[in-house]
């Protein structure tokens, strides 16, 4: 009997050895809290792999939405954003919470849904589309519904922001029948469900195109200012949280705004897709709304405070 | 149906071909288990030694509290871990969360009750005899619990098996806490989500085999300890 369990604990510790080896790999690692869009289509992992071998350091990609990615960086949980929610990036700004705003890519959000278009929105704006979608949702559920992210994300936020300018109050929006399907969950997960139920939903171009493979649903509005899609940016302020990595966070940002960063942006998803899914901020910072010191290269915002 | 056969046979190919990214995933993943499971076993054996052969008010309510917490939810306890380990938290200054540390500390707290409860329901078991010889011949009340704790080693030992178990098949701890970082923190669990949340259903069908191989593993060994 002791001999027996002498074997297993013999066997759980070589185990134990031989699996430390997967974390053996321990150096300087830059924590990134970004928006599910950079991950779910891939960029983030390419341009890791460019940036690690780089600077010889760990890129650590968190991805959730913009609006937790921001907590993230308000708890100091991370040293570097990528967000797309203008106006919570300025309040990150304004709170002392974040360096400075770096524009580094855009492209637009994309009201999908199915290629028969129940509700018949197309050529619509936006925001006439969505109130059109209600309107058609509340009289037939059953054959016109909108999913929604429901998760504080950038694109939830512009969702908000599109039911706003159609004159609608999101809080009865969210809770006025079946037609309305808040889904809690990520671009990916939510173009799933909107597939599954044959449903109008909103999404940033570049997951729609990466999902678009294993799915019925079709673009039917894309482009326009209020569709816009602007991906920034942001270091966490040292001053605010001392032990965050802010040299290399800017580092990071620097790669993406230099030109190598922004070939790459520009290029990805040409291969798989045969378009790419962003557009470089280089050489666009006037019609994407944003500053010239937002789009400045090299990252000028100062790490000394710290 | 196709999807699903297809599916699986990927999926062996995957395991058989010892695909380098299941591979990692499936060492990372034993390792993080395996290390909460030995750090919560070292503190939950003696711990719950003491509440056994403790006599104090609300021994029987705090059993029962323990019995409670047998299903203990995972998101709470990622939840709890995450505001202790936050660098705003009490522990921030650790730098844990977003790490396989993190991960470690959080399931090793999530399958502690198992732990204590399964060693106290051990101990328990042991004629009481054993434990008044030890007395009658001076044992300290440190040595009368070893004692016992060698003379229920095989049900202590199932205890660990079953919290290592628990460790290694929940979702919520390694999310919240690991952040589901490519080549970090990434695990079974967190990666079977996010790739059947992109639609990879392959590699996610050959992760979940593996998942459940280990479980069945896990079972077998338990088995044979106990036979």
């Amino acid at each position: 009997m002791a001999g027996k369990m002498l074997k297993l604990s013999l066997l759980l510790l070589v185990l134990s050895v031989f699996c430390s080896g997967a974390l053996a790999a321990e150096g300087e690692r830059l924590k990134l809290a970004t928006t599910t869009s950079l991950q779910d289509t891939g960029l983030l992992d390419q341009i890791k792999e460019k940036f690690d071998e780089l600077h010889n350091v760990s890129l650590d990609v968190v991805s959730g939405g913009t609006g937790i990615a921001i907590q993230y960086g308000e708890r100091g949980d991370v040293d570097v954003l990528i967000v797309h929610d203008k106006p919570r990036e300025l309040k990150f700004i304004e709170d002392g919470q974040g360096l400075e705003r770096r524009c580094i890519a855009y492209n637009y959000f994309y009201v999908v849904g199915p290629e028969d278009d129940p509700a018949g929105i197309k050529d619509m704006n936006a925001s006439q589309a969505l109130a059109t979608i209600m309107a058609r949702g509340e009289a037939d559920p059953a054959s016109v519904m909108f999913v929604s992210r429901g998760d504080n994300s950038g694109t939830h936020a512009r969702e908000k922001l599109l039911w706003k300018n159609a004159g609608l109050d999101y809080s009865q929006v969210n809770n006025s029948g079946p037609w309305y399907v808040d889904a809690g969950q990520g671009m990916g997960a939510t173009l799933n469900i909107a597939n599954e139920k044959q449903a109008y939903t909103l999404s940033d171009m570049s997951t729609f195109m990466a999902y678009q493979g294993n799915m019925t649903l079709v673009s039917l509005i894309g482009g326009g200012d209020d569709l816009l899609n602007v991906y920034v940016a942001m270091a966490v302020n040292p001053e605010k949280h001392p032990d965050v990595n802010c040299a290399l966070a800017n580092e990071f940002i620097n790669y993406l705004v230099s030109d190598e960063g922004q070939d790459l942006i520009a290029s990805y998803g040409m291969e798989k897709y045969g378009k790419p899914l962003f557009s470089p901020a280089r050489g666009n910072c006037t019609l994407i709304g944003c500053s010239d010191g937002e789009c400045a290269v090299p990252a000028t915002a100062s790490c000394a405070a710290a | 149906m196709e999807e699903i056969w297809n599916g699986f046979v990927r999926a062996i190919e995957l395991i058989a071909g010892l695909d380098p990214l299941v591979v990692e995933i499936t060492t990372r993943s034993l390792f993080i288990s395996l290390s909460s499971a030995f750090l919560a076993a070292v503190v939950c054996i003696p711990l719950g030694g003491f509440i056994e052969f403790r006599r104090f008010w609300g021994k029987g309510a705090l059993i029962n509290a323990i019995h409670t917490l047998y299903s203990l939810p995972t998101v709470t306890v990622g939840l709890l871990v995450f505001l202790l380990i936050s660098r705003s938290g009490p522990l921030g200054g650790l730098g844990l969360l977003f790490s396989p540390a993190g991960m470690i500390l959080g399931q090793a707290i999530l399958v502690s009750p198992i732990m204590i409860g399964l060693t106290i329901t051990a101990l328990a078991e042991v004629n009481p005899l054993i434990k008044e010889t030890a007395k009658s011949l001076g044992a300290t009340e440190l040595q009368i619990i070893v004692t016992v704790i060698k003379e229920a080693r095989v049900a202590v030992m199932a205890a660990v098996l079953l919290g290592f178990g628990r460790a290694l098949s929940e979702v919520g701890v390694a999310m919240m806490i690991g952040g589901n970082i490519r080549g970090y923190t990434r695990v079974l669990t967190t990666s079977i989500a996010l790739e059947t949340s992109m639609g990879n259903l392959e590699l996610s069908i050959a992760l979940g085999i593996i998942l459940i191989s280990i479980s069945l593993v896990i079972n077998i060994v338990l088995n044979m300890v106990r036979g």
